[in-house]
């Protein structure tokens, strides 16, 4: 195998090439059949991580990954799997999606301050893995927080063939 | 944890204080991709995580990566130098190469985004503050999607170095973003592009978190005269290789 071309900090001046309209929205906010995952990311002191940017890929509510383009420009377009938030000055992301008939939502997390991309993954209520699992929240929304460091660090993955 | 960020004191310490600590470091481990734990770069004191990442086998939508389309990237995008209505003023540049995975096949019909300082090392961003120039006709911000063979190209002006406040005097070398994305979503890779010869490289704590001089080089593009073009541009080739795809690997088994 070819050595693979190695991973720098997204830095802090992403967000006008990388944030669209449309990026956090899997599905139109509100739309019926629709979930809000959202929460925050924080850093190894407690304090929130105000330039980071979430990816998340999923499944439909089938259990079905979709190989559909359209991400870029929603436009009503059909159900694609993947968004991208970039938190806001809280250290807040959210998406608004569907709960994947599949287990987990597969996460990238990229910061300022963090040299490569990081990957973790979302479980749905229930899994209870620890540090990996959602929480639904009395409003019906999925709440799960980020923390890059400290002691309730969220566990990340690596992956053979990297 | 928040003492130590506290210990450093940006504005005092030197170039030559930083260059050693990174010369420490890279003497004791010497690996290909950068260390996430890397002091010299202060801001990751705080943001790097202290367990081992944990090795698992990809599953479902790990598998396989976004899908992008013609319908969401504008040729045109790929021109960073048309987007305004005027010309940006600077070196202007082609920027080409292939995209790969780790066993050397072309990535087909996938998205890159790149984003860049203008020439004068000034983003077109809010966060920055860095007194130099705003370019009216330079966004620096590029898509397009890779050919049926890997390759991308983008036309540009050549980014300027900036001042950063890791430490008294910190510049960056003159880098272009990339965003990419290959056929699996463990492939997912944000890096930056450099240029051959920048004197910056050796001093700059983000290039050298990479400790492996050979991987390093990897992100540094290479001046191709043959994508030149007379009385017009520069050209630079620079390739990326992603990791492995999983799709179409077997694991060797005994099954």
């Amino acid at each position: 195998m070819t050595e693979a071309t190695p991973g720098q900090t997204v830095g802090p001046f992403f967000h006008h090439a990388l944030a669209y309209p449309g990026d956090a929205e899997l599905v139109p906010f509100g739309a019926a059949g629709s979930v809000v995952l959202h929460g925050y990311v924080y850093d190894g002191a407690g304090d929130v991580v105000p330039d980071a940017m979430i990816e998340i890929r999923q499944a439909d509510a089938a259990g079905v990954v979709p190989a559909v383009g359209g991400s870029l420009r929603r436009r009503g377009a059909g159900f694609t799997g993947w968004g991208r938030c970039c938190t806001d000055s809280a250290g807040h992301y959210w998406f608004s999606t569907v709960e994947p008939g599949a287990p987990f939502f597969a996460v990238t997390v990229f910061a300022r301050g963090l040299l490569d991309r990081l990957f973790t993954r979302i479980y749905l209520p229930g899994a209870d893995l620890d540090g990996l699992t959602a929480a639904r929240e009395s409003d019906g929304r999925l709440r799960f927080d980020i923390h890059l460091q400290g002691p309730s660090e969220t566990p990340f993955f690596t992956f053979p063939r990297s | 944890m928040r003492c130590a960020s506290l210990a450093f004191d940006l504005v005092t310490t030197s170039q030559h204080e930083i260059s050693d600590e990174i010369a420490k470091i890279q003497a004791d481990s010497p690996r290909g991709a950068p260390l996430l734990d890397f002091p010299p770069y202060r801001s990751t004191l705080l943001r790097h995580p202290t367990k081992d990442r944990q090795l698992v086998d990809p599953e479902g939508a790990e598998l396989l990566a976004p899908v992008f389309g013609h319908s969401d990237v504008d040729p045109v995008e790929s021109d960073l130098t048309i987007q305004r209505g005027g010309e940006p003023i600077g070196e202007r540049i082609r920027v080409h190469g292939r995209v790969l995975d780790g066993d050397g096949r072309p990535v087909r019909r996938q998205l890159v985004e790149i984003w860049q300082a203008n020439a004068a090392g000034r983003y077109s961003h809010q966060g920055d503050q860095h007194p130099a120039p705003l370019d009216p006709f330079f966004t620096g911000v590029g898509r397009c999607l890779t050919d049926d063979d890997g390759w991308y190209s983008f036309t540009s002006i050549k980014p300027g170095p900036y001042p950063w406040r890791n430490h008294h005097n910190a510049w960056r070398p003159a880098h272009i973003h990339f965003s990419l994305f290959g056929t699996d979503f463990t492939q997912r890779l944000i890096t930056q592009m450099y240029f051959p010869g920048d004197q910056l490289l050796s001093l700059d704590p983000i290039a050298q978190s990479i400790s492996s001089p050979g991987a390093l080089e990897r992100l540094i593009a290479s001046y191709d005269h043959s994508r030149s073009e007379h009385e017009w541009l520069l050209g630079y080739r620079w390739d990326i290789v992603l990791t492995g795809s999983h799709a179409t690997y077997l694991e060797p088994s005994d099954d």
